[in-house]
């Protein structure tokens, strides 16, 4: 565990080591394996029961698909404001890009009800949905929406990095070849930004198949319709049934710990990408 | 994840020369495309919290923050923040020193572990602990015998709040410290420094802006968190209801100039977050 020979004689490292290990096995890891343990208490056949009830069915897939459709929308629109942020000049460019950092910064409950009461139908643009028939509040369109607002620095923070270090040469040779720009984007710009729009993508996914506060105003919790898994969580914890909870739980830690993996394995990839350039 | 990545624009990138960018129409659209969804998505929450929160004149707005229920919500809150950051912030340094400094087998498994609490849904961060300390919980029985009480007090929301922000300060100073290296802290300590003298005398005063940017994240967050700690208040009503909890109480009982009255104290909290943000880039890139 020692550093290699060039490296140790800095000191601290046991302290420091030692106490992160601490640390982490008290808050977090100790805590999540409780998890695990209460739902060992179900038999097989019981958390099966539970995780496959209809109703926990419709939450996964509200809960996915949400997530899915917001991710893919932050895709397009974030890599076209990271775009816009890398590559042109504009007045205010300054505070458009610190506004990019506004989900990460106010709080849940917040960006929750401020939403509602947009999309609401006497809010400010839901009142002129309305009598279109479109429903936002209250309807999975809402949820993405709460998504989209919540997943959007994910993708523009890790695609800003990626386009600015772009080198021009490439994407002037395909000039010089005759490739039309439209052309350059699909075959030149666009392949090497994947893995950073991938990850994007991902972190909003993740983040967005358990987030609570900024869904649970908007969403309007119906079961079977409308009911996102963590408010099914709360539901069953607020009834006392602690499995039936932590069995639900359990189905999306181990999500969550897969999307984490892919994540972080696609982040050591770019980073040893810049590190040979 | 959040907030992990911090950008420096570029101020020369779009002096790019013609034929490697847009035509002019081309780019005033996608820029106007841009900014229409940002206006859409980020800037109308932000005026409708003002907007709601003085339409019904600027008296019911301080009364609703005057209220003496906003304000002991305002004090757990703050008591939350100034047990759970100080803690938070302990950590990173430690993790960060321990990552950035030095190489050990394993590293990457230990930032994915850092990185945990950023991918756990809140209200599951929140479960965990009534799982362990709640009465039906693992050590429920023996805490009850002791009359101590973790969950539904504010043990529990300082708990949930340290997990939910274990991550911002470590996250954040990993990539500082890993950039500088370590020839300063060898050549201190070739001079004869030692550990603690290395640390406030060289790497305190080379990370300091990151630091401090990533306290006042953890901060944010540890002030706005909603889920986690809506599983263990148990939503008394003057006694553990933090700021977020009192807002969604005001706003489920339609009282709502009140409840957007109180959520702006709270994106005050995010836009000074913001602005710090700010002051640290402008900072941290005239260093270089």
């Amino acid at each position: 565990m020692k550093g290699s020979k060039p490296r140790n004689v800095l000191p601290g490292f046991g302290l420091s080591m030692g106490f992160t290990i601490f640390y982490l096995s008290v808050i977090v890891l100790i805590p999540l394996s409780a998890v695990l343990f209460k739902t060992f208490e179900l038999s097989w056949p019981e958390f099966w029961k539970t995780v496959t009830s209809a109703r926990v069915l419709a939450a996964y897939r509200v809960s996915f698909l949400t997530a899915f459709f917001a991710g893919l929308v932050n895709l397009v629109f974030g890599m076209l404001i990271a775009w816009v942020l890398v590559r042109y000049r504009f007045p205010g460019k300054k505070l458009i890009d610190s506004l990019v950092d506004l989900p990460f910064a106010l709080p849940t409950a917040v960006a929750g009800i401020a939403l509602t009461a947009i999309y609401a139908p006497n809010g400010w643009i839901g009142s002129y949905l309305a009598p279109l028939g479109i429903k936002v509040a209250y309807s999975p369109i809402g949820i993405t929406i709460a998504l989209i607002f919540i997943g959007l620095p994910f993708v523009v923070r890790t695609v800003q990095p990626v386009l600015q270090d772009l080198e021009k040469e490439t994407e002037e040779a395909a000039v010089m070849l005759g490739a039309y720009r439209l052309r350059t984007f699909w075959k030149v710009i666009l392949p090497e930004l994947m893995p950073a729009l991938v990850t994007g993508f991902a972190m909003a996914f993740a983040r967005g198949i358990g987030e609570y506060g900024s869904v649970v105003f908007i969403s309007g919790n119906m079961p079977l319709k409308t009911e996102i898994t963590p408010l099914l969580i709360m539901t069953k914890l607020e009834q006392y049934d602690y499995a039936g909870a932590t069995a639900i739980a359990l189905v999306m830690l181990i999500v969550s710990f897969l999307m984490l993996l892919v994540i972080n394995l696609l982040q050591w990839q770019m980073n040893r990408r810049t590190i040979a350039r | 994840m959040a907030g992990t990545i911090t950008v420096h624009l570029n101020k020369e990138a779009s002096k790019r020369p013609e034929h490697v960018t847009e035509s002019g129409p081309v780019r005033w659209i996608l820029i106007a495309i841009a900014l229409l969804f940002l206006g859409l998505i980020v800037v109308l929450p932000l005026l409708s919290i003002f907007v709601e929160a003085f339409k019904k004149g600027v008296g019911v707005y301080i009364d609703s923050i005057k209220d003496p229920d906003a304000m002991s919500a305002l004090k757990l809150t703050l008591t939350t923040a100034l047990i759970a950051v100080p803690l938070n912030t302990v950590f990173g340094i430690a993790a960060a020193w321990a990552i950035s400094k030095f190489r050990f087998r394993g590293k990457n498994i230990l930032i994915t572990l850092i990185d945990l609490p950023f991918a756990v849904s809140p209200v599951i961060s929140g479960m965990v602990y009534v799982l362990l300390f709640g009465a039906q919980g693992f050590l429920g029985p023996w805490l009850d015998d002791r009359g101590i009480q973790i969950i539904f007090a504010l043990p529990g929301i300082v708990l949930a709040t340290v997990f939910v922000t274990v991550p911002f300060v470590a996250r954040e100073l990993i990539p500082h410290m890993q950039a500088q290296g370590v020839q300063e802290e060898e050549a201190a300590s070739s001079l004869g420094a030692k550990g603690w003298q290395i640390f406030w005398r060289v790497t305190l005063p080379n990370i300091k802006w990151g630091l401090l940017y990533g306290i006042i994240l953890c901060n944010a967050r540890a002030m706005g968190e909603f889920g986690a700690v809506s599983v263990v208040s148990g939503h008394i009503r003057g006694e553990t209801n933090t700021l977020p909890l009192h807002i969604e109480i005001l706003y489920n009982e339609y009282q709502f100039s009140a409840s957007f009255a109180v959520a702006s104290l709270l994106v005050m909290l995010a836009v000074v977050t913001l602005i710090v943000k700010s002051i640290v880039e402008w900072k941290s890139s005239s260093q270089h």
